[in-house]
């Protein structure tokens, strides 16, 4: 004999309000249009993309741990070759530079939530602390390539002893890492500025996650380089 | 703003052949093609198998096409002995990262895993179009290494330092043809990562209303699981490409130390550390080797409680024993060097954790047996396939107890009976896993049946050839011959010779056995008889699609409402013993 | 039938599996550790013995069970099923008293074998004798009379002159009475303290009758020591990857009485 169940209410109410989807709950994205246009697909930008981004900081968050450990093997493997170095001035301006962009790009986050909710109707706030954080950033990356000069000049090569190849994957990994960042950024910019393709909250969140992460993982870098190189 | 209605999306299905089966952001077309990449790597690391396994007891004997392929490394097709390690290479490289990494969990976790949940595609469509064709370009600079220079590395998928970082000087193969294999594993490292982000994201955020995870499959669990732990283990791989490669080409000195006279040239390095490599290595390698049987394990769980009509004792506590073991495998890497000079204290650290793993490895065969108790299981291809993964996973899993213990383990290391160990355990059952979904699945990717009879007479003969081939890798490593020599001149070995000869055979019998399953998957993709919707009989929401293949956005507009656990098997409902878990149903307790 | 096909197939290959692992042969070959000729063998080959035991009684039972379900259960007629008693909950105390007790045991007890070989440190008088591994053979090095080893320089390594290790004696007085030589050659009874050093890449030093198996690791100083019981010619092989020639790379530990080893040392000096 079979009966027929109500749809399980209580896990509708415990599932979080969705955004603009207009449907029951599930999936839904824009599948590939008519036109054929792969740029007009959004992948999903909802919870996904935060979610998203918290799983691939985890793995970035990995590959560094997996480079500190080979900095404290290779440190601690007793050999005479570990000569300190010291580390360029510039560094210090450029985690200055790196922080203020973490800041400048939580008040831009704000700001395009406001314009998004309609509280401020123009882009021209938002826009300005997007491109501050855009310039902040250029800025440190600009600094660490100054701070590998600065390391040249005085000798210190990527295979001259392993303080320096340490030193020069460490930051250069991160540097690219942080490149990635700006093209995020760029992207977030360009949504924001096109009536045609609407910046999503979740992007813009997920992109100042991924920001900010950069951030915290750059004064660790400089911690263990410090103590460490 | 483009229409975003429900019906709009449906008929805007991609049109043209280059959207639709190239550049597609579809799951299932996703998962499809690296279903059809591990198909080609699986042929072509069996093909190198056969080739290795006739050069070692014909050492003479001329391969045809060899030499077409390499003057150097095989002279009128003669393999020397340089080039038998640059095959061996790359059959472990392609079968453990192209094969196994590919076929349960990318191909068939990306075509199943939404349509599981009830979404309509993975979270990130088109970082699942990347990571398919960053997979396949990684998989062309590894096949590439084959035409340059003098071939391919041959320091094994291993990659030992310094062996594969000082260079050309080390060997042939040593010069391009390890750079190449650095940059495709780290290409490759980097499709892995984008594949593993969207399962886990699509599985935490796009389950449908009632999709529960409690709810999920068993063999939806699996590939989750698998994707947490490859997330972390690729991320440690990564970085250990690069130190390599930096080795190579930038004068550093990561592994390599001071001091080495490698073929009369002292090498320009000082104070890196082999050991370090070893580290970063199996500290990614040992979390691979689950990665490669945890989507098995679902897949093979999944069927059998299908076709055994009830669910096993607790298909929950094999979750837990899943996660338990993808949370012990990342303790347990240092068991693959026991010998290799590390602190010796370590060993043991590191062997209590790997016999401890000992633990859900039992109580999921347990359970699997356990289950089969007092069932009434239904016999078709796949479920011969499950019931082989079982036995295989016990038979290779046994010979763990052995090479768990450091003091035994300086005996068996680096012989045979370690290359049988993982052959059973990881290469043949994962691969009894993968045709096991392959048969169970087939009549939902396309619509058809494969022939039962030739998948019996196919899971038999592999059944038979497998056992044949590798049983005796465990009584060679017993005698203590050595593994990764081209050939057998050593005193002791020479007795040996026979039985690798019926290892050889063994082992052509068996891929020649594979070519019934290729002919059956061919042929019935074509001429198959038609399938119904839900062939098996099964509760779980792929057989609820309206269509085989699923269409486009696999529901047909509707979005699946999910009333039940996963497996109502052996209860009275209006469609025999079971009931969907879409279905609104209630079961009825069956008399 | 396919069920009961597959439960007979299963009982054959497991008891077919077993067969030679009791009588150590294989199609004519002997499929066994070799004689164990060292002092430290024995509690490695029991350790050996009883995990064969138990992974033998844990292997056949498993497929036996198998084949017994699959025989009794698949395709039946009749549709009732029952329940393994206990359930899930049996099946994981199970796991946990039974299998978690005998690996843990087997942990313990291993871990002695395991300490008399690396914990101990080799004996105060213990023979001195370096080897080194290089693409694609051993050679070893006694430090003669003075009992010093000359220093290595890897630069003056010449296999032409039979410089193998690349000693200066010229510079260095210590290297002069080295005596260097391509099998490694033992007196009977005594402990061995074998000094490893890597040439280029990674090796293993592996002999099977002494339970023996280390590798060599470039940068790093490692030995092993052992004492051979029993006099004789033993094989040593590379079990370390380590280029094309790595098949090839072998040479044999020579045990002799005291009094030959010490007519055979002094043969070599002159």
């Amino acid at each position: 004999m079979a009966t027929i169940l109500q749809p399980p209410h209580s896990e509708v109410e415990q599932q979080r309000p969705r955004d603009n989807t207009g449907h029951s709950g599930g999936g839904f994205r824009d599948l590939v249009p008519e036109s054929g246009d792969l740029r007009l697909v959004k992948d999903r930008a909802d919870e996904p993309t935060r979610t998203g981004i918290w799983v691939g900081l985890a793995a970035i968050a990995m590959s560094f741990a997996a480079l500190t450990s080979a900095l404290f093997v290779r440190e601690g493997s007793g050999y005479s070759d570990w000569t300190h170095i010291t580390l360029p001035r510039i560094l210090w301006f450029n985690t200055l530079a790196l922080i203020l962009s973490s800041l400048t790009l939580e008040l831009a986050r704000h700001s395009v939530a406001d314009f998004m909710r309609g509280k401020q109707v123009s882009r021209s706030v938002p826009m300005a602390w997007l491109n501050a954080t855009m310039s902040l950033g250029l800025l440190f990356v600009a600094g660490q390539y100054f701070a590998w000069l600065q390391l040249r000049s005085e000798g210190l090569y990527l295979p001259t002893n392993p303080n320096s190849s340490f030193f020069y994957v460490l930051t250069g990994v991160h540097a690219l890492h942080v490149l990635g960042g700006l093209g995020g950024l760029t992207r977030v910019m360009f949504k924001f500025r096109s009536a045609a393709l609407p910046l999503r909250r979740s992007t813009m969140d997920a992109t100042s996650y991924y920001w900010h992460f950069m951030g915290v993982l750059w004064v660790y870098l400089l911690f263990v380089l410090w103590l460490k190189l | 703003m483009s229409d975003t209605s429900v019906h709009a999306a449906v008929h805007a299905a991609p049109t043209s052949f280059i959207r639709k089966y190239v550049f597609s952001l579809d799951h299932k077309v996703i998962g499809l093609q690296y279903y059809a990449l591990a198909f080609v790597a699986v042929f072509t690391g069996m093909v190198l198998s056969w080739i290795m396994r006739v050069h070692l007891v014909w050492p003479n004997a001329p391969i045809p096409g060899l030499g077409w392929l390499s003057k150097v490394g095989a002279p009128g097709g003669v393999v020397t002995p340089e080039y038998y390690l640059q095959l061996l290479t790359m059959h472990g490289t392609l079968m453990v990262f192209f094969v196994l990494t590919n076929a349960p969990f990318a191909a068939f976790g990306n075509y199943f895993l939404p349509i599981q949940i009830g979404a309509e595609d993975m979270a990130f469509p088109r970082f699942n179009m990347m990571s398919f064709w960053t997979t396949f370009v990684a998989f062309c600079i590894l096949i590439s290494s084959f035409f340059v220079g003098d071939g391919p590395p041959l320091s094994g998928w291993t990659g030992y330092a310094p062996l594969s970082a000082v260079g050309a000087d080390a060997g042939p193969g040593q010069g391009v043809g390890q750079s190449l294999w650095g940059i495709s594993i780290f290409v490759f490292c980097i499709a892995s990562l984008l594949g593993s982000l969207n399962f886990i994201a699509t599985t935490l955020d796009l389950r449908t209303k009632g999709m529960t995870l409690s709810r999920m499959p068993i063999v939806t669990w699996a590939w989750f699981i698998t994707s947490c732990i490859a997330l972390l283990a690729f991320a440690v791989l990564m970085p250990a490409c690069l130190l390599l490669i930096l080795d190579r080409v930038a004068g550093t000195s990561f592994f390599i130390p001071a001091g080495l006279n490698v073929a009369d040239h002292i090498q320009p390095h000082q104070g890196g550390s082999p050991l370090l490599w070893q580290h970063l290595f199996w500290f990614f390698g040992h979390p691979e080797v689950y990665i490669a049987i945890l989507p098995a394990i679902g897949i093979v769980s999944h069927i059998l409680i299908c076709n055994m009509r009830r669910d096993m004792l607790s298909h929950k506590v094999l979750i837990y024993c899943m996660m338990a073991i993808g949370f012990l495998s990342y303790m347990v890497w240092g068991h693959h060097m026991f010998v290799s000079g590390m602190n010796p204290f370590s060993s043991l650290v590191f062997s209590f954790p790997t016999l401890m793993i000992t633990i859900p490895a039992t109580i999921m065969t347990l359970i699997w047996l356990g289950s089969l108790y007092g069932s009434n299981l239904r016999i078709n291809s796949a479920s011969l396939f499950c019931l082989g993964f079982i036995s295989m996973f016990v038979s290779g899993g046994v010979s763990g107890f052995f090479l768990a213990q450091p003091s035994i383990d300086i005996y068996l290391h680096a012989t045979y009976f370690v290359v049988g160990h993982f052959h059973m355990v990881m290469g043949v059952a994962a691969i009894m896993g993968i045709f096991a979904g392959t048969y169970f699945w087939f009549p939902k990717m396309t619509g058809r049946m494969m022939n039962e009879t030739l998948g019996r007479w196919h899971f038999f003969l592999t059944l038979i050839g497998t056992y044949a081939i590798f049983m005796p890798f465990h009584y060679l490593g017993l005698a203590g011959n050595v593994r990764r020599y081209s050939a057998f001149q050593d005193d002791y070995l020479i007795p040996l010779i026979p039985v690798h000869k019926f290892i050889t055979y063994a082992a052509l019998f068996t891929g020649a056995a594979q070519l019934i399953f290729v002919f059956n998957l061919f042929y019935s993709r074509f001429k198959g008889p038609k399938a119904s919707p839900n062939p098996w009989e099964c509760t779980s929401l792929e057989w609820s699609t309206p269509s085989s293949p699923p269409p486009f956005d696999n529901f047909g507009g509707k979005h699946p409402v999910v009333y039940h656990d996963p497996y109502q098997y052996g209860v009275k409902s209006s469609t025999g013993d079971y009931v969907m878990q879409t279905s609104p149903e209630k079961p009825g307790v069956a008399s | 039938m396919g069920g009961k096909i597959f439960a007979v197939l299963i009982v054959i290959i497991a008891l077919a599996s077993a067969v030679p692992i009791i009588s150590h042969t294989f199609l004519g070959a002997s499929v066994t550790p070799p004689e164990d000729i060292s002092t430290h063998g024995k509690a490695i080959d029991e350790q050996m013995s009883v995990t064969m035991k138990e992974a033998g009684i844990s292997f056949l039972a498993a497929q036996l069970i198998l084949g017994l379900f699959v025989w009794q259960f698949a395709n039946r007629k009749t549709g009732a099923t029952k329940t393994f008693p206990g359930g899930a909950t049996a099946m994981v105390i199970v796991a946990f008293l039974f299998v978690g007790a005998e690996v843990l045991a087997l942990g313990l007890v291993g871990s002695k074998a395991w300490a008399t070989v690396y914990f101990r440190p080799a004996a105060a008088d213990a023979m001195q004798v370096q080897s080194q591994a290089g693409q694609f053979a051993f050679y070893f090095r006694y430090p003669g009379p003075d009992g010093k080893f000359g220093q290595i320089h890897p630069d003056k390594i010449d296999e032409g002159n039979s410089n193998f290790f690349g000693l200066d004696p010229e510079n260095d007085i210590a290297a002069r009475d080295d005596i260097t030589s391509g099998e490694l050659v033992v007196p009977v009874n005594k402990e061995v303290q074998l000094l490893m050093h890597a040439k280029d890449v990674g090796h293993s030093f592996y002999v099977r009758e002494l339970r023996i198996q280390q590798d060599f690791v470039p940068g790093l100083d490692l030995s092993v020591h052992f004492t051979p019981t029993k006099v004789g010619k033993y094989e040593i092989v590379c079990t370390q990857l380590c280029g094309l020639g790595h098949y090839n790379m072998k040479t044999y530990l020579t045990v002799m009485s005291q009094e030959d080893f010490d007519k055979w040392l002094k043969s070599q000096s002159s």
